[in-house]
This record gives structure tokens, sequence and C-alpha cells, in this order.
């Protein structure tokens, strides 16, 4: 008799936020930095070295172009590490998530908790990088300041999808051929480094299914001071990642752990 | 009201069926032991009844909750002791009690007022503020046991608790076990040592292949199933004893590697006639619930 009784999501996935956050706050320090420096230098090294040699690139300096890349993509390899490796760890190695569900807490908040936290710790890191890019002024305006919102719902859609690839794996290595499959691509294929019309036409057509895709078109203009266009369709895409990511990570971590 | 209740419990596992109709029922403040070789379906059995599994068929109530669908919330009154460690090892003895507690809803002032209490009743007073790595396994067991208190649980689930524990810890757990049946909490106990259940249990169920296959206290259990008295003949000539004398002188004589078991209403007769051989080594004592574990279960080696 197979169970698959309708999830029921609840304010108890605070605790396992909270779990984990008290893990982190003893690493605070070195994580942020750790978290920081990747990024930071790439988007400087290239963004200046690179960019001396390059002219406006879709309207704007090079190193503006790439913060709001920066920004996204930072998110993007957050979320999606503490979502699988971390998550990972805690779910399958530690058996942290079997105590937490011998307490009157479902796998549903474990999940979900799991997910908002790989966001929270991705809202860091993007808003770190979006830090460091408004003291170089490569923030136009207030406006800008709607990239954390965006910056946080990123982080939510890659933590869903990062969910999905923990509950399906056997160890550490399978996390590779996301990296390779999904993440690599993604880095290069939706806009980070370089505007999506260079892209050959077919790929750009696949570039708008890409999660990464709809969060550059939202935080680069908002950054370079304007209302970015189509924002329910950007806005709606990465929601339905995380929300379709989340159902998905939940059947197949009952699958796994339930049975 | 039976704090737990289990009727015709059924689970398979692709075709095989690991639970195969399974009748339990503890009432309050009773020890229950759960027996049974390797593979009889002891764990799924817990996780069933904790709602973390789908049965194939049955029913189940704990603490007046039909569970899986309500197993939340009879699992706020429920302590557990897994079998393998999961105590967390990103935290110090006192921040995995703090966060255990969070995860039932419990306000941080009153885990507060409550952890000297348990570190106390887990002899862990000292290393409250030590890293899980550092501590030995008894102590990580003793953790196990005050994490599964911090809820102040009615029903308490231990599986296997003292595998692995050096003599004076596995007392150390069976007066902490005594003390917990003695304030009236229920406990729902696996275990593999027989002297453990002896000592412990009100009452044990033996299951085999998902099936029980007796149950009652264990002195019920070895007065129904076992000639009261035992003498075990081993070493250097014991067989050839069987043979020769032992089979005709009880009324049921078994043979396990090298040792014979001799089972007998009287043992005057066979106890002499070793004592004037000289030459055997034995071993004189009252039939116990190990006996009537390897006399149900059979004595081929599980795995």
């Amino acid at each position: 008799m197979k169970r698959f009784p309708l999830p029921r999501p609840s304010l108890r996935f605070v605790h396992v936020w909270r779990r984990n956050r008290l893990v982190w706050r003893k690493l605070a320090i070195p994580s942020m930095l750790g978290n920081l420096a990747d990024p930071m230098l790439y988007m400087l090294g290239l963004g200046y070295g690179l960019g001396r040699m390059l002219p406006e690139v879709g309207g704007l300096s090079y190193i503006a172009f790439l913060a709001a890349g920066t920004v996204c993509s930072s998110t993007m390899m957050s979320a999606s590490f503490e979502s699988m490796y971390s998550s990972f760890s805690r779910m399958h190695v530690q058996r942290t998530w079997d105590a937490i569900m011998n307490a009157p807490v479902l796998l549903e908040d474990v999940v979900i908790g799991e997910a908002v936290w790989a966001a929270s710790k991705a809202f860091l890191s993007g808003t770190a990088v979006f830090v460091v890019a408004a003291a170089l002024g490569l923030v136009a305006s207030p406006l800008g300041l709607w990239v954390l919102p965006v910056v946080f719902l990123t982080g939510l859609a890659f933590a869903a999808l990062g969910l999905v690839m923990t509950s399906l794996s056997p160890s550490y290595d399978f996390f590779m051929y996301y990296f390779t499959l999904a993440v690599t691509p993604m880095m290069l294929a939706c806009g980070v480094f370089f505007p999506i019309e260079q892209l050959p036409a077919a790929l750009q057509v696949a570039a708008q299914v890409l999660p990464l895709t709809h969060a550059v078109e939202l935080t680069r203009p908002l950054m370079n001071g304007e209302v970015p266009g189509a924002v329910l369709l950007h806005v709606g895409v990465l929601a339905g990642y995380a929300v379709a990511g989340l159902a998905v990570a939940l059947v197949l971590a009952r699958r796994r752990l339930m049975t | 009201m039976a704090h737990l209740e289990v009727r015709a419990l059924r689970k398979s596992y692709e075709s095989r069926e690991v639970i195969a109709g399974l009748d339990l029922e503890l009432e309050p403040g009773v020890c229950f032991g759960l027996l049974g070789p390797n593979g009889a379906g002891k764990t799924t059995t817990l996780k069933l009844c904790l709602g973390l599994s789908d049965p194939d068929g049955g029913a189940i109530r704990m603490l007046g909750f039909p569970v899986p669908e309500r197993a939340r919330e009879a699992r706020a009154r429920v302590g557990v002791v897994p079998q393998a460690d999961n105590l967390d090892p990103d935290f110090t003895v006192r921040e995995n009690l703090l966060v255990y507690g969070r995860y039932f809803g419990i306000a941080v002032r009153h885990l507060e007022a409550r952890i000297p209490e348990l570190l106390e009743f887990a002899g862990l007073t000292a290393r409250e503020h030590s890293r899980i790595q550092a501590l030995s396994g008894g102590m990580k067991r003793r953790l196990a046991l005050a994490r599964a208190l911090v809820n102040d649980p009615q029903l308490i689930f231990l599986d296997e608790p003292t595998t692995g524990l050096d003599p004076q810890a596995r007392h150390l757990i069976w007066e902490r076990l005594r003390q917990l049946t003695s304030e009236g909490r229920t406990i729902l106990l696996t275990t593999h040592f027989m002297d453990e259940a002896e000592r412990l249990c009100h009452r044990v169920a033996i299951i085999d292949n998902g099936r029980k296959i007796a149950e009652g206290s264990p002195r019920e259990l070895i007065s129904q199933h076992i000639e009261p008295q035992v003498i075990e003949v081993y070493g250097d000539g014991a067989l050839a004893w069987a043979e020769r004398y032992g089979r005709g002188a009880c009324e049921r004589c078994e043979v396990t590697g090298e040792t014979v078991f001799c089972y007998t209403q009287d043992a005057d007769a066979i106890v002499h006639a070793l004592d004037r051989d000289g030459t055997l080594r034995y071993l004189h004592r009252p039939a116990n619930l190990e006996d009537v574990f390897l006399k149900l279960t059979g004595r081929e080696l599980r795995d």
C-alpha cells in the first residue's frame, strides 16, 4: 500500500533551519570568506582585466555587466553546494534527518527547512557580491535593492533543484554530474559572462528555460537602475523551479527514507 | 488504554514479507521486549510504529493516535533511542539536547531548566561542553537516552540499546531503564541479549520471519517451553559423552558446536554421573530465556 499523503508544510521547518544556523554560526567567518573570495576574484579579475580590452557590453561597462552576472552565479553556486554536499551529509552520512523525524517533525518540514536554509546561505553570498559591487559604484540607483528578494528566490530555486539531486544520490561523487552537466553550462549560457545574444539561435532558445537566465534578466537591469521587462515571467519561472523542485525532492526523499 | 496497539500488521519489501501479521499490545508502565534473530523484523516494526514507513496492512494506535495518519501528534510524547548512533556531530553534548528539544517545540527556557537534570540522569554533567567525537561508546548511548527523554515521553522505543557496550556501561543503562519504568513510563525494547530481556522486561514477544511465535513474561515462557534444569557439557569428549550417555539420560539433548545441552526436570543423576567421571567440564544451571529463544528460533546461524 503506497500512500501519497498531501504534504502538510508547517512552520516547523524553522526548527531545521535554526539547527543549521547554529552549526553555521560556529564557522561563520571562514565560511563567508570562502564564499566571497572565489566569485570576487573572477569578477574583479575578468571585469577589470578583460574589461579593459572590451568596449561596452550590453550598454554597460564590462565590470558592471559582469557584477550582475556574478551576483546570480554566486547565489546559484552557494545554494547548490549547500543543498547537495551539506544536505547529503546530514541526510545520509550523519543521519540527522532520521533523528529529526523521530521528533514530531515531518519529512516535508525537513526538506523545506533544508531548502530555506540553503537559500539563506545563498542570499548571504549573493548579497555580499552585491554590496561589494555597490561599493565599487556598480549599482546605479536604490532600485538595485530589489535585487535582494531576487537573490533569495534564485537561491530557493537552486536549493530545490539541489535537493532533488540529493534525494537521488548514492554518494558525493554523483553531484559532479550535476555540476558538469547543469551548473557549468548555465554559467556559460545564461548571460553571466556575455550576452545571451552571442549564442547560436538554438542555444538562445534553450537558455530561456534555464533558471539562471531569468535571475540574470531581473538582476542586471535592477543594478543598472532600470525596471526589468517581463518581471512576472522571470519571477514565475524562478518560483516554478522552486515549487516544482521541492515537490519532486519530497516525493524522492519519501521514497528513499520512508519505505 | 494501551500505549501501543498493533493489529495484524503487514509489511513487504518487494516480494519479501518482513512483517506477516503481527499483533502487539503494550499496557502503560510495562517494559516490553521484542526479541528475534537478525532479520526477524524488529527494527521494521519500530519504524512502522513510529509512522516512518507505511504498512501494507493492519492497524497501529500509539498513545491513542492512529499511525501513520497522526503519527506526528503521537511522537510528541514518544522518545526514541535508535540502533545506529545519530547524535548531531556538529554540536556539543548540551547543544544536542537543546537542539533536539526545539524539534518538539519546547521553549528554550524550559530546556535550559531541564538539561541539568538530563545530564545528571545520563551521568554526563562533567561532559556538558564536550564534542560528540570525544565521547566513549557508552557515553554516546547515554546521551542518546537522555536526548530521548527531552520531551518527557510516556512511551520510549529502544532499538538494541546496549549492543557494543562494555559490562559496566550495560549495567548503568539497565539501572536507568528500570528507573524509567518505575516512573510509570512504557518501554518497547529490542535486544539480542536474552539476559537483558530477562532482567528488564515484564513481557517479551519472540518474533521470527515477521510473525510472533511466543509471548509472555520471561518466567512464563521458560516454564512453558523448557525443562527447568540445564546441564551444559563442553570441551574434549563432550560429544562422545552425549552419544554414550547424555542423550538417554535427559528429556531433550541438543548440540551446538562442541557444547552439549541437556534439558531435564531432574539433573541430579546426570550431575552425579559427570562428577564420577571427573574428566568432563560442565555447567549446571536453571533454564533461561536464551534456551527458549534457541528452541523456538533454531540454532542455525542467521545473517
